[in-house]
């Protein structure tokens, strides 16, 4: 089970958390703090695993953001290092060719996205197919939303209630 | 790309980035939050439009890690709103500002359940997934049902489907009970013939759960997995979108055979031999190739493989072909390879016969010992340590041993711990093993624990052809120009004891010996010295004839540490100097210590204390706790001068002090004498498996075990004329006695019992106070235990004993409270079901050699979980007709009751909670109240009450408790009763004659009960 999904910049800046397990806030501070002074200092060809009080952290970099995934210890390390990849391949489609900002000035969509990937710590869908088209349907429901608000009958509405 | 529309999100996004630093970036989020705050109090300007994109600033603002403790109830409230797009927000903020155990998440259990419930389908998905990732124990109990539904039902679409197994799959590991599994078992077997691979790969999940608690109920689903693994390795009819790099969705082929991993065996031969067939391609067939996500996604897949292979046991053909693969992949450049093959290989070992081939690749795994990367080190590490056994234990202990100069610290400890092991357990011969453990603490002295060196000791003494050995090594450190003083410490211990085995040898002498340690003892620390001291004294004691040379210089130094500010360090002191001066006497005194009992090694069962905190489940590491270990035992062959060993640790060691209650006479005089001779192992004799160590001496009577002869004696030594007056002097019964409670401890309780805070114990040297905090079914009592004393209490103790219906946890009690300190426990409580039982504090301290034992009922009582509520008589009659007779409502006439008047009775109602509420009852010689229960298994529960009294005589009186639970209403009426009946202060002003209770409790009884804690042990439980 995946007991959290963090992405974190090079800079030690927090873009993205998302816990299945419950830590409290104090306890979620130290995680960041912690696992970012491990992660972010280890070297460049060493393998993507980090031992870490009785877990195990699956991380990959990618350009400036670290992506990483807490597992437990008899977890199968490969199969989530992919889940990352799918995850960052999905990003890369929806924003075309994904980059930092990205995800600094559309973090909401990178939570939309993530909670079709995964659901309590686990991979609920593997096609990014699927995934894609829930999102954009997600998208379209929201504009809908908002020209209905716009419409001239809408203000009118509000204007006299 | 632009956000869409959310143009203040953006703009504060941007000041935030541009920042110049850390202080300039507070002040703009805290203008930001202040911001918020103002507009969040008068919400009705608020459009909706606003209020989302405010909570998007607060989960920002909350991601960057500042505080953020407000505005949760905003983002709550925006998952009622009707339309999608603030829904939308309102469930994804929730979920990532709050935790399960949030208080406002259960404000909205009921609109989720609505939207999961109703029809609109993207609704559901909002809140499957947000009960998935959060939901806790009070969502399992009231979704359940619903979403089990949802994973069924022919009418969803895979989308919700997907999403509500692995809803269903937190809900399950919120609380199992909510999947019931008899009729589960055959849904989920239906489940995996689903086609669509997204609710497929969900419920794989959702199925390894479930299996893993309990495989038998699902013996159905295992030729369904094998089937959708021959699906998928064959890559028959699997959609393009659901393969990966052109493997079939890996994350499915791993989770389906996870899954097999939880049933034991596969029986049917057919099913089997399909399984092997898939197995055997997937062993064969995974290439490396050149695409890194292609060859991690297909050795995901073979690794698990192998994890399966492992588990079936198959023929050895088949694992040697596994192990043959690991060999290789350990030897591979790629990292992540590197350090699965030494983790998978590590898991091998658990199959038998395979540790043969294993050894052939030990040259490769030492290599990888010295990789540059941690976490593969510690794979090695770990794998070296599986396979140490005792054909190749010298050369991996060796290798362990200079890797430890130059092993990063994180990792010392582990790994002196783990050679320290290796040493014990595989040992060719034990001069070896003393070899090794001096040069682990020589090389990394601050990482070996004390532990390690009591167990060198305590072989050195058990085996007599090892001490000249141990003590001319021991010898040769001393000569090392800077030495740690872990090393210190055993060599002055084995010196001492076995100094004089040496005598013949150069630079060996007594006063040689004496003359290097003590050139120690400026650098050491105070827990050092006492060692030296015995030491000298040890060496005193074999110089034969006496030196007066060397004799002057150690009773110099006894002289000088006879006013030392540590107690231990000036005991020693004294009695060594006093001993020291009994001439030849002193041979018998400071003999040599007897052998150790036979016993585990601490260090191995530190180890696996260890594993079993972190074992799971899973089959592999259930067979590694069958692993046989073949650890030296320590010997004891020849008891020590042929006296019994046991009576002499007896001596020193006082067992008698943990249990001062069922002591014989002469045992008190016993440890009297011992006391004011004052040789006390100051550690109460279970706490520390090695504390024989740490007793000073052993003090030897003569052969014959006379307890009396023993006693004169000593006795004689002291000056005390003989133990008959010494036993006389104190009045025996003085130990038991000595401490007696300050004040009623029962009327303490009752008083607790009403209000939240006071003293709950008092005797002359603590008072233990106690104040509490109650929520609904939850409560938190803090204990405050108060030393008066100008000295300090040690071996506190405290214990809870908890009643079945209270879950309570105390927090770490320090085992020593310094003089006149208070410290505070914190004590969780929460209440389960109703009952009357009541938990007990069995707590115990040591003043002096007084060990003092009480039991005390603590407070946390039936109304501690009431809350008072009023009740208007609309409401209260149609409730009290509804529940309209046993077992819900409940009638008594009590007797026996304490006169009071009306007013008085009310009071007393209202401080137990129960909330009088005036008029409702037309006559005035009738009360009535109301209040709610709360447990953790229930919903809050509406408790009514009703007394009528009878003015005539005010001994008895008609009682009526109602409420929805059968339990309740019973255990309500009993706690109400004996409120009314057992009052303690009842004797005191109330001058009427006993009536006759039918109470099983009067006082009377309570208070014989309360002076023998054992009877009131049992009369309360």
């Amino acid at each position: 089970m995946i007991h959290f999904v963090l992405l974190i910049s090079r800079q030690g800046k927090v873009r993205l958390t998302k816990w299945y397990s419950p830590y409290t806030q104090k306890e979620r501070t130290k995680v960041l703090r912690e696992l970012s002074g491990v992660i972010l200092t280890r070297g460049p060809k060493l393998c993507n695993f980090v031992e870490w009080r009785g877990y195990k952290v699956v991380y990959k970099r990618y350009a400036s953001l670290y992506f990483c995934m807490c597992i437990d210890e008899e977890d199968n390390e490969l199969e989530i290092l992919e889940i990352i990849h799918h995850y960052v391949e999905i990003l890369d489609r929806y924003f075309g060719s994904v980059c930092e900002l990205d995800l600094i000035f559309n973090f909401h969509k990178a939570y939309y996205i993530l909670d079709e990937l995964l659901i309590a710590g686990e991979l609920q869908e593997s096609s990014k197919k699927t995934v894609a088209r829930l999102i954009a349907a997600q998208d379209s429901l929201v504009e809908a939303a908002k020209e209905q608000r716009s419409s001239i009958s809408n203000i009118i509405a509000q204007a006299t209630k | 790309m632009a956000l869409s529309g959310m143009r203040g999100l953006s703009v504060f996004i941007s000041d935030v980035r541009n920042c110049q630093n850390k202080e300039q970036e507070r002040l703009r989020v805290d203008k930001e939050l202040g911001n918020i705050r103002t507009r969040f109090k008068n919400e009705k300007g608020l459009s909706p439009y606003e209020k989302k994109k405010y909570v998007w600033k607060m989960l920002y603002i909350y991601m960057l890690g500042y505080d953020v403790d407000f505005g949760h109830m905003e983002a709550v409230s925006l998952i009622s709103a009707p339309k999608y797009p603030e829904k939308q927000v309102g469930y994804i903020v929730t979920s990532s500002l709050l935790n399960e155990n949030h208080d406002f998440l259960r404000l909205a259990i009921n609109t989720v359940r609505n939207d999961i419930i109703g029809r609109n389908e993207t609704f559901q998905c909002l809140a499957l997934t947000m009960v998935g990732n959060i939901g806790g124990r009070d969502f399992s109990e009231s979704l359940a049902p619903d979403v089990q539904k949802l994973l069924i039902s022919s009418s969803c679409r895979p989308l919700v489907r997907k999403k509500a197994a692995l809803c269903l799959l937190r809900l399950f590991r919120k609380n199992p009970d909510v999947v019931n599994v008899d009729g589960w078992a055959d849904r989920m077997a239906q489940l995996l013939d689903e086609r669509d691979l997204g609710v497929l790969t969900s419920s794989m999940s959702l199925l390894v759960s479930l299996v893993s608690n309990n495989h038998e109920a699902y013996w159905s689903c295992l030729p369904k997995c094998v089937k959708t693994l021959e699906r998928l390795a064959r890559n028959q009819d699997i959609p393009q979108e659901y393969t990966y790099y052109g493997i079939p969705s890996p994350w499915l082929q791993v989770k389906t055979m996870r899954a097999l991993q939880y049933f034991p065996t596969i029986e049917d031969p057919n099913t089997r031999r399909s399984l092997f067939e898939v197995l055997q391609r997937i062993l064969m067939g995974t290439d490396v190739v050149k695409n890194v996500n292609k060859n991690n996604a297909s050795h995901a897949v073979l690794f698990e493989a192998l994890a399966l292979v492992m588990h079936l046991d198959a023929e050895k053909e088949m694992m040697s072909q596994c192990v043959a693969l690991l060999g290789k992949f350990i030897a591979v450049r790629e990292p992540n390879i590197r350090y699965l093959g030494l983790e998978n290989m590590t898991r091998m070992l658990l199959v038998t016969d395979v540790q043969d081939i294993i050894k052939r690749h030990q040259a490769q795994i030492i290599t990888s010992l010295k990789d540059p990367d941690i976490s593969i080190r510690r794979r090695a590490l770990d794998l070296l340590y599986g396979m140490c056994d005792v054909t190749n234990a010298k050369d991996i202990v060796e290798e362990l041993l200079q890797y430890l100069s130059t092993a990063e610290f994180a990792m010392r400890e582990e790994l002196s711990l783990k050679a320290a092991i290796l040493a014990e357990k595989f040992a060719p011969d034990l001069s070896w093993y003393v070899d090794v453990i001096l040069q682990l603490i020589d090389k990394a002295g601050d990482f070996v624990s004390d532990d390690i060196w009591f167990r060198v000791v305590q072989f050195v003494t058990n085996n007599e052809d090892l001490q000249p050995y141990a003590a001319a090594k021991a010898r040769d450190y001393l000569d090392k120009p800077a030495i740690h003083e872990t090393m210190v410490k055993v060599s002055a211990y084995l010196l001492g004891e076995f100094g004089h085995l040496l005598a013949r040898r150069p630079g060996c002498s007594p006063k040689e010996l004496f003359s290097i340690l003590h050139e120690k003892l400026p650098t050491v620390s105070l827990s050092t010295i006492p060692i030296l001291l015995s030491t000298y004294a040890k060496i005193l004691m074999h110089t034969q004839p006496p030196d007066p040379e060397l004799q002057n210089q150690i009773w110099g130094i006894f002289n000088k540490y006879e006013s030392c500010i540590d107690a231990e360090i000036q005991q020693r002191a004294v009695e060594y100097f006093v001993l020291s001066r009994k001439g030849a006497a002193l041979v018998d005194i400071l003999a040599e210590m007897p052998k150790f009992p036979e016993r585990q090694s601490a260090l191995i069962k530190k180890a696996e204390d260890t594993e079993v905190d972190t074992a799971e489940q899973s089959a592999i590491k259930l067979r590694a706790q069958q692993q046989t270990s073949s650890a030296l035992v320590v010997t004891d062959q020849h008891p020590a001068n042929g006296t019994p060993p046991s009576t002499q640790l007896g001596l020193v060691k006082m067992p008698s002090m943990s249990s001062n209650v069922d002591q014989s006479l002469a045992e008190q005089g016993l440890s009297h004498e011992n006391g004011t001779l004052s040789i006390v192992d100051p550690q109460p004799p279970s706490a520390d498996l090695l504390g024989d160590l740490l007793a000073p001496l052993a003090i030897e009577g003569p052969p014959s075990s006379d307890v009396q002869s023993q006693q004169n004696i000593v006795s004689g030594l002291e000056d005390v004329p003989n133990a008959v007056e010494a036993t006389a002097i104190v009045p025996v019964g003085e130990q038991t006695n000595s401490v007696q409670p300050i004040g009623n401890i029962a009327e303490r309780f009752h008083a607790l019992c009403l209000k939240d805070s006071g003293i709950l114990y008092e005797d002359p040297h603590i008072q233990i106070g106690i104040k509490g905090e109650w929520r609904a079914h939850q409560g938190r009592l803090v204990l405050f235990l108060g030393n008066k004393n100008t000295s300090p209490l040690v071996s506190v103790q405290a214990i809870i004993l908890p009643p079945s219906h209270l879950k309570m946890e105390l927090s770490l009690v320090p085992e020593t409270i310094p003089p006149r300190a208070q410290v505070q426990c914190p004590l969780e409580v929460m209440n389960l079901r109703p009952s009357r039982d009541v938990a007990v504090l069995d707590f115990s301290y040591k003043f002096g050699n007084n060990m003092v034992n009480v039991k005390l009922r603590l407070p946390a009582v039936l109304n501690k979980f009431l809350q008072p509520i009023p009740v208007s008589a609309e409401e209260f009659f149609p409730q009290w007709r509804s529940l309209s007779g046993p077992p819900l409502k409940l009638q008594e006439v009590v007797r026996g009751v304490r006169p009071m008047p009306l007013v008085d009775m009310a009071n007393l109602f209202n401080s137990l909670r129960l909330m009088v509420c005036p008029g409702l009852d037309p006559n005035p010689n009738n009360l009535v109240a109301s209040t709610t229960f709360y447990s953790e298994s229930t919903q809050p529960m509406l408790c009514l009450v009703r007394i009528e009294t009878d003015p005539a005589d005010r001994t008895q009186l008609r009682m009526t408790v109602a409420s929805g639970d059968p339990t309740l209403t019973f255990e309500l009426k009993e706690f109400v009763k004996e409120q009314l009946v057992s009052i303690p202060t009842v004797a005191s002003y109330a001058p009427m004659p006993a009536p006759p209770v039918p109470q099983p409790t009067t006082p009377a009884a309570a208070a014989a009960a309360l002076t023998d804690p054992g009877a009131m042990l049992a009369g309360l439980l």
